[in-house]
């Protein structure tokens, strides 16, 4: 009896210790991802959030059959594919929002212009070219093959995922244009010198801040660190002189917790 | 086994938990931080007794004007009109309704009060991060009445130190040559000021020509070439006492003198026959040593801050260049490639950078480079300037500029002027007279 309970309560500290000595290292990991894919792509169907023409949805779902029958050859496809008929085809709002959910699929943002031609084309014809497609989702795939592996699960099932990960484009554009704007870079800051204040924030649902955190805080007190804390201090008063922040009207869970990377360098070595 | 396997589990599930959303600020905007500098807060006895004394209405808010021009000079920050202030002094420096302050968009404020002690001055200042709330540093002084305009520097210094993570350079002063008289006719004088350009001393009389002083690291001495009895020496002053000496025993020419950073020696150059080459002299012992040999003309040396180099410039090339070598003038290395003249290569005291001048199709520039040459800027451009004397925190250079004489002999004006290294913030250094040749001594107080 005693045992177990001495084995049982060794474990829990053991867990306490581990969980508070390793979740900053283990964030961090997480943190440092290369953002470039996952953050600015994925999101956009989910905050335009319209929904799908009826004709639409119908060729998209012909897409997605085709695509999962298909055996995708690793082949890149020819350039022109994607090259053709560029000004045939004009760009009413629905022929958007289909071209928004292939893209998501491809997790590909540079295929934009490609895809959009493709699609209305199909819409035009009613029917389209599988081989076309196989190579549009081949090129896809080589090209993003490289960012695609280094991230997380989050992207590889992303139709689940989805409202999990990220801001839009526009909502994070939102929101760095205003911390732009309160932002007062300390000017007398050493050039050549680590630049970063990363800072955690929690936020409520109208984009005040309920409490803000530098993640490097001890890097704060250390001597010949003395601009760190200017820096730092300068990052906090343009939270405190933006908030609230202007965060989605939406998907409160998504961003409650948010981190922002207040980096100098390119400014003051610009 | 298992146990480890849970522990593992359960040290992996709170990483998805910190799946946080990032968002990467890389640009904010340049403006200057807006800073409310409130009067000091002074008692009525002690503003009778103070006005007695010193033949000012009210020192409060005298001192926190110094303060608050100190501030915006550097550019960085931007002092708020005390009109839009809705907080008296004395009742801010005990607790401000940040409120108030932050509608008037102040980020920062500083308060403070001065009172006259066993006929002392005795300030205590605050400074308050306005956003966040807080008082961020406290200190007072006690000095005597008549040092009172230190007392705003020293203020400057330490805000400006909290704000910005750098030294500052307010509590500092500047010896330069003030000319008088017309162009051709010029009578030169040291002179001494305030960084700001209040109490002005003169050194000298004006009966000979003198130029180039600097100061030594501790401020007391300045070091100087003078004409005494038409004969270019170099000179050694001490300000305190105001005596005298030549540098060393030699039988020609020298010019262009520096203390080591130590200082216990002065660098300089001595030309004889068509040769000019750097020469060091050890002040106590008086040692002389010869640093560079080389048959072209090698002068304006200046020590790095750590003493182990020295850069200069030299025509050895052909044109005048800026090079480096170790101290004891070995190493030599051309760091200058660019089209043009380079001269008066000076280092910074933070070691990063060599401020230099610049002469390039009939026009004058002030610039500085990295110390092995690369990353050449030239921060200002004109007729005729030269001369950069480095802020002791290595962020701001002072020079002189000249205008042109225009056809009846008229118009021709010597000012000092500053520009930090950003290069957009250039001002005009107030000065009595017209004024050449400026030298930036040390941070006088720690």
């Amino acid at each position: 009896m005693n045992r177990s309970i001495v084995i049982s309560s060794g474990f829990h500290i053991l867990l306490v210790i581990i969980t508070a000595m390793s979740l900053p290292f283990l964030s961090k990991e997480l943190i440092d991802l290369p953002p470039i894919v996952s953050v600015e792509l994925i999101q956009i169907t989910d905050k335009t959030n319209v929904p799908f023409a009826p004709k639409a949805k119908k060729i998209i779902e012909k897409v997605k059959k085709k695509e999962k029958e298909k055996l995708v050859s690793e082949q890149a496809p020819p350039k022109k594919v994607k090259k053709e008929k560029p000004d045939a085809v004009p760009l009413p709002d629905k022929k958007i929002e289909k071209v928004e959910k292939i893209e998501n699929k491809k997790q590909n943002p540079e295929k934009i212009d490609n895809k959009v031609k493709q699609v209305s084309e199909f819409e035009e014809k009613e029917l389209f070219d599988p081989n076309n497609i196989a190579a549009l989702i081949d090129k896809s795939k080589e090209e993003t093959a490289e960012s695609t592996n280094k991230l997380d699960k989050v992207t590889q099932d992303q139709d689940k995922n989805l409202d999990v990960v990220g801001l839009s484009l526009s909502e994070e554009d939102a929101l760095k244009a205003q911390i732009f704007g309160c932002w007062s870079i300390p000017l007398g800051l050493p050039y050549s010198e680590n630049l970063l204040v990363r800072i955690k924030l929690q936020l409520k649902p109208d984009g005040s801040v309920i409490k803000s955190e530098i993640l490097d805080h001890a890097r704060m007190n250390k001597p010949g660190q003395k601009f760190y804390k200017v820096l730092a201090e300068s990052a906090l008063r343009a939270i405190k002189l933006c908030s609230p922040l202007r965060v989605p009207t939406t998907g409160y869970e998504r961003w409650k917790d948010l981190q922002l990377n207040f980096d100098a360098r390119e400014m003051l070595e610009g | 086994m298992k146990n480890i396997h849970i522990l593992i589990l359960l040290i992996l599930i709170p990483i998805k938990a910190f799946a946080l959303i990032e968002v990467d600020i890389t640009r904010g905007n340049l403006s200057p931080l807006p800073v409310a500098v409130s009067s000091l807060s002074i008692d009525k006895i002690s503003k009778k007794n103070f006005e007695k004394l010193l033949k000012k209405k009210n020192i409060g808010s005298e001192i926190s004007i110094i303060v608050e021009n100190n501030l915006k000079q550097t550019g960085l920050f931007n002092p708020l009109n005390k009109d839009a202030f809705l907080q008296k002094p004395n009742i801010a420096h005990l607790k401000p309704r940040f409120e108030d302050w932050a509608l008037i968009k102040a980020q920062a404020l500083i308060t403070g009060k001065v009172s006259l002690v066993n006929e002392k001055l005795r300030v205590e200042f605050r400074l308050w991060d306005i956003l966040a709330g807080k008082e961020i540093m406290a200190l007072a002084f006690t000095t005597v009445p008549t040092n009172w305009r230190r007392v705003g520097h020293i203020i400057t210094d330490k805000v400006y130190e909290r704000l910005t993570g750098e030294k500052g350079y307010f509590d500092t002063r500047i010896i330069y040559v003030a000319e008088e008289g017309p162009k051709t006719n010029r009578v030169k004088k040291l002179a001494i000021m305030d960084q700001d350009g209040f109490n002005t001393k003169y050194l000298t009389l004006g009966n000979e020509l003198v130029l180039t002083p600097r100061f030594n690291p501790t401020n007391q001495m300045v070091t100087y070439l003078s004409y005494f009895r038409n004969l270019p020496r170099v000179y050694l002053l001490d300000i305190e006492t105001g005596i005298q000496e030549v540098v060393g025993d030699f039988p020609g020419m020298t010019f262009a003198p520096r203390f080591s950073p130590d200082g216990k020696k002065i660098i300089m150059s001595f030309a004889m026959d068509g040769n000019s080459e750097i020469y060091t002299m050890d002040l106590e012992n008086r040692v002389v040593e010869k640093i560079t040999n080389h048959p072209s003309i090698d002068t304006s040396p200046s020590y790095s801050p750590d003493g182990k180099y020295i850069c200069f410039n030299s025509d050895r090339s052909g044109y005048q260049q800026i090079y480096v070598m170790k101290s004891n003038g070995t190493n030599v290395k051309r760091i200058s490639f660019g089209k043009g003249l380079y001269g008066t290569p000076v280092w910074s005291p933070r070691g990063d950078l060599i401020a230099f001048t610049k002469l390039h199709k009939g026009k004058f520039y002030i610039g500085v480079m990295r110390t092995d040459g690369t990353g050449e800027r030239l921060l200002t451009e004109n007729f005729y300037q030269e001369a950069p004397s480095w802020s002791p925190n290595g962020r701001v250079l002072v020079f002189y500029r000249e205008t042109k004489t225009n056809s009846n002999g008229e118009g021709f004006s010597a000012k000092l002027w500053s520009i930090d290294l950003t290069g957009y913030n250039e001002r005009q250094v107030k000065t009595e007279t017209d004024a050449s040749d400026p030298s930036w001594s040390s941070l006088l107080s720690n």
